[in-house]
């Protein structure tokens, strides 16, 4: 090993950001993380870099990264980096950290990420916090946070306003509890940070044209690898991923007039968020949906970001698979319906008239972003 | 050949949830269970055990009640417990808690035909790093997500979920595997078993037992050899009961979509 030692903080400097690929292509969660670390690296007065990893020719995807305020990428080209290895990246990616020491690393929280992130940290020797929700520098900023976001009495407290610490927030036990993290011992400090959280800034041509890219020099051969990545399969037409998904759409007996018009228009909302499908037992039982639909006790356990229940009552068990979603938007015809008890937001309304306006709505805003 | 299962004792956070004022987890108060990523790693292991007759220990870190967790598990079938607890380990992150776990399972000897196994994620922390951290700390290969295990010979081929697909992975044993709830449905103990557990073997490591491991040193577990540490923690305002929007028309969709843009949740 070179001269790496995680613990002299002095000789760290820049933010960085892991920009996954997969099949080539950059994933959404590299130009939100680029995003932020833009606004982190303004705060610590530093650069924010890119480090994209892939097969000949990945190179040409670096710049659209500086569109979103990388000031620098640095390329990695390698056929045994075409497709996500553990050790293969790992290698490379601690070899050049080591080389190059950034101040942070950012990688988004997806499985691939959240593979990676623990493998290289351990190897580091440096702290790394999940599945973050919120990032600071700045202490002023993070106290603006806290007043937004927490029972805290901040004013109560006492506060170090130089602190240079990255602040790490994420929720634990199921979201019962928010902590804030920081590591102040050890560099590079490492987050996961979770996918569609951070904002991403405005595509701009022009800092895209300016974004330098760098390929480092590193080494990796064959002997580095100990797994064997035998297929990569997209998942086609398949079974339903309830427990996976972020947002799921379910409906329930209120559809019963007209059954296939009421999934239609769950499948159209669901396809606006980018989510899925689900249904109570009734729907189930009836067999209006399949079974891998099933929400509740005796079917999936579910926890997405938003849980978009049509026509559906509440009953217990059904409730049981789904109150810990992040929020619960509820839309039915009966103002008394026990789903409105743990609904974020409800709409007392004919889903049949409802569904179609919000599909509507929903596509509006996220156009006007 | 033998399979070792790390697995951890948790509160459960599926009931309800209590808080202390300070905003620290009112442990005390809250039912414990086996994580439940942690039960199909169990129950993988213990599959393989049916079909080749392989042994299996539970590997767990946490105060001494977790004792009983273990007895569990090997009334589910697993044949010995490793309960590794000492206050010195207190306190510790992923980056502490997986050097700690590393060195009991280096202890008990990982050998070439050997599979070591651990839940994706624990419902407390949600981090699924201490799996790929331990894997590190023992120079093993990893893979993480497994949603089918097969093993034959000394090569175990595993389906490895993504969000938008699977990679199917070949790795060469020793190695490390996290396994997710998609990978089968844990067994329940059965009455034999009960029977059985108490004459099967349950050793504690305590600080004595691991530290002159290499990977333990006082400067890097526990509360204070944790490279990260809580800065501070909160509970989020309380949930109220919920927003009844007014109307059901076009103006009242169009506030809940700006709701959710301004939240960032779409």
């Amino acid at each position: 090993m070179s001269n790496f030692n995680s613990a002299d903080i002095a000789a760290f400097k820049d933010v960085w950001v892991f920009c996954e690929q997969r099949e080539g292509k950059l994933m959404p969660t590299d130009f939100e993380l680029i995003s932020k670390g833009r606004d982190l690296a303004n705060e610590l007065g530093v650069n924010v870099c890119g480090l994209l990893l892939g097969g000949k020719g990945i190179e040409s995807a670096a710049k659209e990264l500086g569109g979103y305020g990388a000031d620098k990428v640095y390329v990695c080209e390698d056929e045994k980096l075409a497709v996500y290895n553990t050790d293969a990246y790992a290698k490379v990616i601690c070899d050049v950290i080591e080389e190059l020491k950034p101040e942070a690393f950012l990688i988004g929280a997806t499985n691939i990420g959240r593979d990676l992130a623990p493998r290289c940290a351990a190897r580091l020797h440096t702290g790394l916090c999940a599945d973050c929700t919120h990032l600071d520098i700045d202490v002023a900023n993070y106290i603006q946070f806290l007043r937004e976001s927490s029972t805290l009495d901040v004013d109560g407290q006492k506060w170090d306003m130089e602190d240079r610490n990255l602040k790490m927030t994420r929720p634990a036990f199921g979201g019962h509890l928010m902590a804030t993290i920081i590591c102040p011992r050890f560099r590079p400090c490492m987050a996961t940070v979770r996918p569609g959280v951070m904002k991403k800034n405005a595509f701009d041509q022009a800092k895209a044209d300016a974004c330098v890219i760098e390929k480092p020099a590193f080494t990796l051969s064959d002997a580095d690898i100990h797994t064997e990545v035998t297929e990569v399969v997209k998942a086609a037409k398949k079974l339903v991923d309830l427990i996976g998904a972020d947002f799921i759409v379910s409906v329930g007996r209120g559809i019963s007039k007209d059954v296939e018009g009421g999934i239609k228009l769950a499948e159209e909302l669901a396809a606006e968020l980018g989510g899925v499908v689900g249904g109570s037992r009734a729907t189930i039982d009836s067999g209006w949906l399949s079974a891998d639909h099933q929400v509740g006790q005796t079917g999936k356990t579910v926890h997405p970001k938003v849980y978009i229940a049509l026509g559906i009552s509440g009953a217990i068990q059904h409730k049981a698979g789904m109150q810990d979603s992040e929020c619960i938007i509820a839309v039915n015809k009966n103002d008394t319906a026990p789903i409105f008890e743990i609904a974020d937001y409800g709409i007392c309304g004919d889903l049949f008239k409802v569904t179609p306006m919000l599909t509507e709505a929903i596509r509006a805003a996220k156009a006007a972003k | 050949m033998k399979i070792i299962v790390c697995v951890k004792q948790v509160p459960d956070t599926s009931g309800k949830v209590a808080v202390n004022p300070d905003g620290t987890l009112n442990r005390a108060s809250m039912q414990t269970i086996t994580n439940p990523d942690d039960m199909n790693a169990v129950e993988a292991a213990l599959k393989m055990k049916d079909a080749t007759g392989c042994k299996v220990i539970v590997v767990t870190m946490g105060p001494p009640p977790a004792a009983g967790m273990l007895r569990e598990l090997m009334a589910m079938g697993a044949d010995e417990g490793v309960l590794v607890s000492a206050r010195e380990f207190g306190g510790s992150d992923t980056y502490a808690t997986s050097q700690i776990l590393a060195a009991a399972i280096d202890t008990i000897g990982v050998e070439k035909d050997d599979i070591v196994m651990c839940g994706r994620q624990a419902i407390d922390g949600d981090t699924a790093q201490v799996g790929p951290q331990i894997a590190e700390k023992l120079g093993l290969p990893q893979v993480t997500y497994a949603a089918d295990i097969q093993k034959d010979g000394s090569t175990v081929t595993v389906k490895r979920m993504l969000e938008d697909g699977y990679m199917t992975i070949k790795a060469q044993t020793p190695c490390l595997l996290t396994c997710i709830k998609e990978l089968n449905n844990p067994r329940y103990m059965s009455i034999g078993g009960i029977y059985a557990t108490y004459n099967k073997p349950l050793e504690t490591f305590d600080y004595e037992k691991l530290k002159d491991h290499r990977l333990i040193d006082a400067t890097t577990i526990g509360l204070k050899g944790s490279p990260t540490n809580i800065f501070k923690s909160f509970t989020p305002p309380q949930k109220g009961a919920g927003m009844m929007l007014e109307g059901a028309d076009k103006a009242t969709c169009e506030q809940l979509a700006g709701i959710l843009a301004k939240k960032h949740i779409i």
